[in-house]
């Protein structure tokens, strides 16, 4: 429809707001990104349309917003089907959602504790985290993407928290490839996907933002 | 063939009487079985791993983890009555953000009222009231959070409606005093036989709390 207007409010190194950013570019939906400034302050049209959190992302459409990242993927999904990311088969879908719920519940804020904590503490937290991805590692088996052989609804929960792995492993001193090959494996192929590649945020840069938070929460 | 559909389940959680409310609006028969959380079955182990938690559902064999995705689940495979979520994607979101909502504060901030006391005590209990009055809020004048049908939103939070007498007994306060409409909106949904049926009884799910605070010696 040419008369859809899409806005979704970001920021650039929010996992989250990948996520919308990966379904709209699967979707070959056209969408204008705004900006918000997180720290310094955010806009009118943010706490207007995300009044209960007043979290990014939030998606409009013909002005209408969605919040939480996982529901909006999933409006995208049933506003422009094709091609689809959720599986057809109603037991199938359960699963996904599943998996994208337990992502939800654990993997940022285990990945967060590998980076913002020290000595001992930090030490359960890289066990922790570890035990997670080898959890979705046992989700994934021996397929290429967690819904078997197509990229969707899972993968597009999980990948761009992955853009932080790099500041994970760099203060949490370790690697995910040693204890965890077959999630690795399952990154670098997310990787190579163009929708994926050309909206994640260069590491270099997310590792610089990682670094003043860790300043920020006293742990440098 | 037969479908054979079993519910894993405690008498008293909000989150199992989410699923026993969508069985009965699809007139769904099922096997219910009674876990015990203090000693789980192998059963509820092998069905759920990962969270080892109630409710599961498990529809010939193959078990569905989460409540508001095991009622996501009932509504798409039992689609041929009493919708449950909207079928406009927009409505469809603006349900699943607050199912998530209800998910994200009523349990902890229920497990804490039974918990705490003093001043802790009465910092939950505003936070209990704010996410009611929000809540309420969103109910606004409609019947139900999802109009004039009863739905996603409203199976999401009426099995909390059993605790609230458990919160206003242990906070000292009265939720009708606070959120007069959204005890109306309870009222009206327990004049439905699928609500009434599922909900436990308060005064049993406070006596079951007097009991587990007695025996961490928290009262």
């Amino acid at each position: 429809m040419s008369t859809d207007e899409v806005v979704l409010l970001d920021f650039w190194v929010s996992p989250f707001c990948l996520r919308a950013k990966i379904a709209l570019a699967e979707k070959g939906v056209a969408f204008v990104e705004q900006e918000e400034d997180l720290f310094g302050g955010k806009s009118e049209l943010l706490l207007k349309s995300n009044p209960v959190y007043q979290k990014v992302p939030v998606l409009l459409h013909n002005g209408k917003p969605m919040c939480e990242s996982t529901i909006i993927v999933h409006y995208i999904d049933e506003t422009w089907p094709s091609p689809p990311l959720l599986p057809t088969c109603p037991y199938e879908r359960a699963r996904a959602r599943f998996w994208a719920d337990f992502i939800d519940k654990k993997v940022f804020e285990a990945g967060g504790k590998t980076w913002q904590s020290k000595g001992e503490e930090k030490e359960v937290a890289k066990k922790e985290f570890l035990e997670i991805l080898k959890v979705l590692e046992g989700a994934l088996g021996e397929k290429d993407y967690f819904g078997g052989d197509s990229f969707g609804f899972v993968d597009i929960i999980a990948i761009p928290l992955t853009s932080w792995f790099d500041s994970c492993e760099k203060f949490g001193l370790f690697k995910i490839e040693e204890h965890c090959p077959k999630f690795s494996a399952w990154m670098k192929r997310c990787l190579k996907r163009e929708t994926v590649a050309k909206v994640l945020p260069n590491p270099e840069k997310v590792l610089e933002f990682v670094t003043s938070m860790r300043k920020m929460h006293g742990v440098e | 063939m037969a479908d054979e559909v079993i519910l894993l389940d405690a008498w008293n959680s909000a989150f199992g009487m989410r699923v026993r409310v969508a069985l009965a609006e699809k007139g769904i028969k099922y096997e219910y079985k009674e876990q015990d959380l203090g000693n789980k079955s192998p059963l509820l182990l092998k069905m759920n791993p990962i969270h080892k938690k109630v409710p599961v559902l498990i529809h010939n064999g193959k078990p569905i983890c989460e409540s508001a995705i095991i009622v996501q689940y009932i509504d798409e495979v039992w689609n041929d009555k009493a919708p449950l979520l909207p079928s406009d994607p927009y409505e469809k979101a603006q349900a699943r953000f607050w199912v998530d909502y209800i998910d994200k504060k009523m349990y902890d901030v229920g497990r804490r009222v039974w918990s705490s006391k003093g001043e802790e005590l009465e910092a939950v209990k505003k936070e209990i009231i704010q996410h009611l009055k929000l809540l309420e809020g969103e109910l606004g004048d409609k019947p139900y959070f999802g109009g004039e049908t009863f739905g996603f939103v409203d199976i999401g939070l009426i099995g909390f409606y059993s605790w609230f007498y458990t919160y206003e007994t242990l906070g000292n306060f009265s939720i009708e005093a606070e959120c007069p409409k959204l005890i109306a909106w309870a009222k009206r949904c327990m004049e439905k036989e699928s609500v009434s049926k599922s909900l436990a009884d308060p005064h049993k799910v406070y006596e079951f709390i007097k009991g587990i605070k007695k025996m961490l010696g928290l009262e």
